[in-house]
């Protein structure tokens, strides 16, 4: 494909104009999200349904694809473009709708209650009460800058990235900037890493790109490991040339010729959809040698990961590459001074680096006027748990916790009462109501005890026991532990012991003043950053809801009726009609009943699976 | 065991002992696990401790030293997941194969296991079989879904 070497600004136009036509086509186009959230709803198989009932009706159109657009509790989501109208995007749909679609897209009908929302102000709306996709409660507030493309463009084609002004800033560092001067511009810009520590992203290029030596590395941390959080996957899924141009930008400011990045084995869609983007990058010239005719040098290598948390670090990370035992290790000296293979090495993570293009492209500027004073830009979250629109989101930082969960969110499951929201993963905490109108950014949540992390939010509902969250992280990191530094490999298996028995209703009273005690140990003595964070959990349920824990350990009552030797099921007498639905589900017989009586359930032989409370309609189980 | 498949792998990554991890992925792909023999064959073939080799085999989670079923059920324990019931569904998938988690069905149908986060929190509960992630679970999804599997 040597002929579709990009070298100039004019091939770079000549293919906007290509990818133009792809996302806007001259006939109907029917697009499907097919992220892996989408697939796990079905959307593989409404897209076949598509292309098969297109062609029993016969309609002219186009079937493409794209990544997700966010709102992954109403997908999976079909989008319909037709010429000259707004995009209508239909949400929560199945193959057995697909027939019925492709009849109305013929006869030019809009199903109304299929709908989310239109998108694209500029043509006058298709259908009068359906809003436009900027005035969904779920997008109001958002600003998406790093999730610019996702769910927009087919990320399975480089034309449409470029459309979408892709690789144009790549264009202008190369032939416009000195390397100095687009360190001083993500510098300006305040971009702060998007992985966990916040650290400056200018500040880091700039000591990289001035340590000693004349090969450099870069890495692009995808090893996502934090539970709840997936904005990275959906990243490199829905639009991985973003990734792949800001890896670009950073190699030639920080004078770097091969760039990593590292993929956790969990996410194989990722890894696909990113591998293909580098194909697509190398047969346009924008990989390799002398790109667009400036004499700079870039390769990318793909290190797709093999399932350790631990390697979310960046030590570790680098040890991982290099092949070896994955263990972190001291820092001084950090990456940027001696790194991989003992280089200056630059670590940025997928969300960091999705972030430069648009930087260059809209200018550091526009970019610092967003955010809080300290925290610049936008931040994605992956809003989950106990809350009615879960999803990605992307919003400016500062925004409140409140606007997160009840605006973007939509509040909380069944109406029930919120608790409190987990940020920054295990080595993040809880924050109860009463902090709930706290702006989020780097500080503030540091501040409250729990950290900004990666982006997770995790919302819970009084139906979570704190308790046993914080037991819950402490065996994801018993597990996750590498073992090398004693504090996090024993103190953590040591805390979760205590958990376990306080859970077990075998608590005693001293188990909270032994748990800090443990907890400022395993903070203060442990090695890497995880260990160091490891104890966030504990010490954040511990402040905010003692009274939690103290119930357990003194009334041997779990509130939020979670831990299974401190709760029973029973069934209300005056709810339960003897409809007989639970009979069946109950594994052990456990409840019996005459048809329209009342049923009653043997405690002898209940297991407490829950079977018949899924199962229940009339909310006449009761667990206490 | 045909060792000649292993050689196969080893010339294309150019024996080179820092590619292990991908090495072992690439053997895990061909046996669906990873055999104590071809571990010993690989440290030797590249002239590293056999300590070194069976000490990545078991420190990263995808790998497996044990024989696993045709099809490999991962159970999502992710933050979301463990709060909307992700503990349940592996309960009752346990019940279902008679077996626990980390295990394999005595027909060598299921393998059982347990992941940190497959990243579609969204869904949650979810589980991957195979390729296939199945998200939004309820307990009462678990029977027919497994009966789809051959």
């Amino acid at each position: 494909m040597s002929n579709s070497k990009i070298v100039t600004l004019d091939d770079l136009e000549l293919l906007k104009e290509k990818g133009l036509n792809l996302i806007y086509p001259t006939k109907t186009k029917i697009s499907v999200g097919m992220a892996t959230c989408g697939i796990s709803t079905g959307a593989r198989e409404v897209f076949q349904a598509i292309s098969e009932e297109v062609q029993n009706q016969k309609l002219d159109c186009v079937l493409s694809q794209t990544g997700c657009l966010g709102f992954c509790q109403r997908e999976p989501l079909v989008d319909v473009i037709e010429p000259g109208k707004p995009k209508v995007v239909y949400a929560e749909m199945s193959y057995d709708k697909v027939p019925e679609l492709i009849t109305n897209i013929k006869n030019q009908k809009i199903k109304n209650e299929w709908m989310l929302c239109q998108i694209g102000e500029k043509y006058s709306p298709r259908l009068d009460g359906i809003p436009f996709y900027k005035d969904v409660d779920f997008y109001k507030k958002q600003k998406k800058i790093a999730l610019r493309n996702c769910g927009f463009i087919n990320p399975d084609c480089i034309e449409e990235y470029i459309a979408k002004r892709g690789y144009f800033a790549l264009h202008k560092v190369l032939t416009e900037m000195k390397p100095k001067e687009v360190v001083d511009m993500i510098a300006e810009s305040g971009l702060r890493g998007r992985g966990g520590a916040g650290f400056l992203t200018g500040k880091k290029w700039q000591i990289t790109r001035s340590s000693k030596g004349k090969i450099k590395y870069i890495i692009c941390n995808a090893d996502e490991g934090d539970p709840g959080a997936y904005m990275d996957r959906s990243l490199l899924e829905g639009d991985p040339h973003s990734v792949l141009e800001g890896m670009l930008i950073g190699a030639y400011a920080i004078g770097a010729s091969t760039g990593y990045i590292y993929v956790r084995a969990e996410y194989p869609q990722a890894i696909v959809k990113f591998l293909q983007a580098v194909k697509q990058a190398e047969e346009h010239g924008l990989l390799g040698k002398d790109i667009f005719n400036s004499g700079f040098n870039f390769e990318v290598r793909v290190n797709k990961g093999a399932g350790a948390f631990v390697c979310g670090e960046e030590t570790a990370l680098i040890a991982s590459i290099e092949g070896g035992w994955s263990g972190p290790r001291p820092r001084p000296p950090f990456p940027a001074k001696s790194g991989l293979w003992g280089k200056p090495t630059n670590i940025n993570n997928v969300e960091t680096w999705a972030n430069v293009p648009v930087i260059i492209d809209k200018g550091a500027d526009w970019y610092s006027k967003i955010g809080t004073e300290k925290s610049k830009g936008t931040k994605v979250f992956s809003v989950v748990g106990k809350v009615n629109n879960t999803g990605l989101v992307e919003v400016p930082m500062g925004i409140t916790l409140r606007e997160i969960v009840y605006d973007i969110g939509g509040g909380i499951l069944d109406n029930r009462k919120f608790k409190a929201v987990q940020t920054g993963g295990p080595s993040g905490g809880c924050i109860p109501e009463s902090l709930i109108d706290l702006p989020v950014d780097f500080e503030k949540l540091t501040e409250v005890g729990s950290m900004m992390g990666s982006g997770g939010m995790i919302v819970m509902d009084e139906n979570t026991c704190m308790v046993d969250v914080a037991k819950y992280f402490l065996a994801f990191l018993e597990d996750e532990s590498c073992g090398k530094c004693v504090p996090c490999r024993e103190g953590i298996e040591k805390m979760r012991e205590i958990l376990n028995n306080i859970c077990k209703g075998e608590g005693e009273e001293a188990d909270i003043e032994l748990l800090e005690e443990i907890a400022l140990t395993v903070k203060e003595m442990s090695l890497c950053g995880l260990g160091q964070t490891a104890s966030n959990p504990v010490l954040t349920t511990i402040k905010y809801f003692r009274n939690e824990y103290e119930e357990h350990i003194i009334n041997k009552r779990c509130p939020a009726g979670v831990c299974l030797d401190l709760i029973s099921y029973s069934i209300d007498a005056e709810k339960c009609n003897g409809c007989g639905a639970c009979v069946r589900p109950c594994p052990t017989q456990a409840i019996t009943g005459e048809k329209k009586k009342l049923h009653s359930l043997d405690q002898e032989k209940c297991i407490k699976c829950g079977a018949c409370y899924e199962t229940c309609k009339f909310d006449s189980i009761i667990i206490k | 065991m045909k060792f000649n498949k292993i050689d196969k792998i080893l010339e294309k990554f150019n024996m080179q002992k820092s590619q292990l991890i991908s090495i072992l992925q690439d053997i895990q792909n061909e046996f669906n696990f990873l055999p104590m023999e071809v571990l010993g064959y690989v440290a030797e073939k590249l002239g590293i401790p056999f300590s070194l080799v069976y000490h990545l085999a078991t420190f990263y989670k995808t790998f497996s030293l044990k024989r696993r079923g045709r099809h490999l059920i991962n159970v999502c324990l992710g933050t979301a997941c463990h709060i909307r019931g992700g503990v349940r569904i592996l309960e009752k998938i346990e019940r279902d194969l008679n077996i626990k988690s980390g295990s394999i069905t005595l027909d060598s149908k299921f393998s059982l296991e347990v992941v940190r986060c497959v990243g579609c929190c969204s869904l949650a509960p979810v589980i991957r079989i195979d390729d296939d992630t199945h998200g939004r679970l309820t307990q009462g999804k678990i029977t027919p879904m497994l009966k789809k599997y051959e």
